[in-house]
């Protein structure tokens, strides 16, 4: 039963022979698979709120309801002055009806406006600096100009998307956090099962004149090599899933599901994790056996 | 080098296994340990290598007090200390030649050097063609003479056997006494406890006799055969 022995590789625990060394890696892929999707779902949200944000929080939408009698045009080019001359506002732009039927045309259908419906008059407006700009201010003096000029600030409800968007993010992180806590107890349970099983050797050694760290140490190589492939493992499954996830949303249509906006280093967490992974299990085999030695003599 | 004081030893509320030994250990002194079964022989060489700590005494080391010595300086103690333990205590899964060079791999030494000297050793006490044979597969003898080279691969200040010579033929444990007697020469204290009294003649080094916990020291009145 002569085995090929590996240089440097001689450990004097045997920690490969245990029963942990089979289990821990497939229970850290699942860990470290978990972590995975959280930390990338929780990074990729952060480009589609912001995404969000600059799409919307730099607009707000001047409406203008159709009043019988009270032609539209002039209506609408006395809110676009008064837009015009307003400080933060760097464009007015007014809607030519035909982009307001094109807007409407989806749920009303051709031949409702084929008709002569009563339509809103729109104005889209951008926004510079709105440091100065009260915008309930601007809604009131908009209204005593021109009566039925409704000012729509898409910011209230935006400012409830975003809030909702960094609640999903804290819960990823939350998750993130969680599964690490996780995948330290394993570590320990099956640091100190290993230890438990050494006892002799490890009082042998420490007879022979070793320190607390050489035993630590080998405990570290053992959880770090685990860690690392269990890490792999899981890490490779959730960029499989990520990936099919990817693909299944550009099929439906970006318009249906926000999508997940995931940019480059998005993915580069995904090889990062093993490491995060392997990293953790050092420290917390370390403390751990360093910890339990400290009883021995 | 060594020097107990009154040293008391029990284990949890039991009565003393050990009571008022005190002795000295000089650089280069050479002392059998004798005594029945039973005497206190075993707690003596654990307090000497450190495995235990006394209930009451001195015991100083090196020029530490062990008795109150932190955790972290026992290491540095331990590895001035070459054991033989009764039972071996080799790591089965590791070779011979690796179970020899433990001690080395410990203390950080260069692993091309450790192995030249580790194979030397072994092949002194005649284990030279069992160098990867692991300790499943060796006889009781030989696994007593791997445990002799881990013990002394590191030239210790303190060589601590239990009964070093117990489970070789006559012709092995003369061998293996020269080695002992080669590494005190070169001023390492030797302790070597045994219930051979062939050796105890013939080797006639002051003899450590415990009796019921107590010790008392027989000066042989001629010096050493050899």
């Amino acid at each position: 039963m002569s085995r090929p022995r590996k240089k440097a590789a001689i450990s004097d625990l045997q920690l490969d022979a245990d029963s942990t060394a089979r289990f821990l890696p497939w229970a850290l892929a699942v860990m470290v698979f978990l972590a995975a999707l959280a930390l990338v779902g929780a990074l990729a949200l952060d480009g589609t709120i912001d995404g969000w944000r600059r799409g919307v929080s730099a607009k707000l939408t001047v409406q203008i309801a159709d009043r019988p009698g009270q032609p539209m045009q002039p209506r609408l080019d006395a809110a676009a002055n008064l837009l015009r001359g307003v400080p933060g506002i760097t464009d007015v732009q007014i809607m030519p009806r035909r982009a307001v039927e094109a807007l409407l045309q989806p749920w009303l259908g051709a031949e409702a406006l084929q008709a002569d419906l009563p339509l809103p008059g729109l104005i889209d407006v951008t926004l510079g600096d709105t440091t100065a700009l009260s915008i309930d201010a601007l809604a009131a003096r908009l209204q005593s100009a021109v009566p039925g000029a409704r000012l729509d600030d898409p910011k209230p409800w935006l400012d409830r998307l975003v809030q909702l968007g960094r609640l999903l993010q804290s819960l990823g992180g939350g998750i993130v956090l969680l599964v690490g806590l996780a995948a330290a107890a394993m570590v320990i349970f099956a640091t100190r099962a290993g230890l438990a099983a050494r006892r002799d050797t490890i009082e042998l050694l420490h007879l022979i004149g070793a320190e607390d760290g050489y035993i630590a140490r080998q405990f570290q190589r053992h959880v770090a090599r685990q860690a690392m492939r269990g890490g792999i493992i899981g890490a490779g499954l959730a960029a499989i899933v990520l990936v099919a996830i990817q693909l299944l949303a550009g099929g439906v249509g970006t318009g249906l599901l926000p999508g997940l906006s995931m940019v480059w280093w998005h993915w580069l967490a995904l090889p990062l994790l093993p490491f995060g992974a392997a990293g953790l299990a050092i420290v917390t085999a370390r403390l751990t056996v360093l910890g339990e030695l400290r009883s021995m003599l | 080098m060594v020097r107990f004081q009154n040293v008391g030893m029990r284990y949890g509320p039991g009565p003393e296994v050990l009571r008022d030994v005190s002795f000295e250990l000089g650089t280069g002194s050479f002392h059998f340990l004798a005594g029945p079964s039973g005497a206190g022989k075993t707690s003596l060489l654990k307090l000497l290598y450190l495995a235990l700590r006394p209930s009451r005494g001195l015991i100083s080391m090196f020029g530490q007090d062990v008795s109150t010595a932190s955790r972290a300086a026992l290491p540095m103690l331990r590895r001035r200390i070459g054991v033989v333990f009764q039972d071996f205590r080799l790591l089965d899964h590791l070779s011979a030649l690796d179970n020899v060079a433990l001690p080395l791999r410990i203390a950080g030494a260069d692993e091309k050097k450790a192995r030249e000297h580790v194979i030397e050793l072994l092949t002194w006490v005649g284990l030279g063609d069992r160098l990867d044979a692991r300790p499943a597969t060796l006889s009781g003898g030989e696994k007593q003479r791997v445990a002799i080279a881990r013990a002394v691969i590191a030239r210790p200040s303190l060589l601590l056997a239990d009964e070093p010579t117990g489970n070789v033929d006559p012709d092995m444990a003369q061998r293996l006494m020269y080695l002992f007697v080669e590494l005190n020469k070169l001023g390492t204290a030797v302790v070597l406890a045994t219930h051979d009294t062939h050796l105890l003649d013939q080797f006639r080094f002051p003899v450590m006799r415990l009796r019921a916990g107590q010790l008392v020291i027989d000066r042989p009145t001629a010096g050493p055969a050899r």
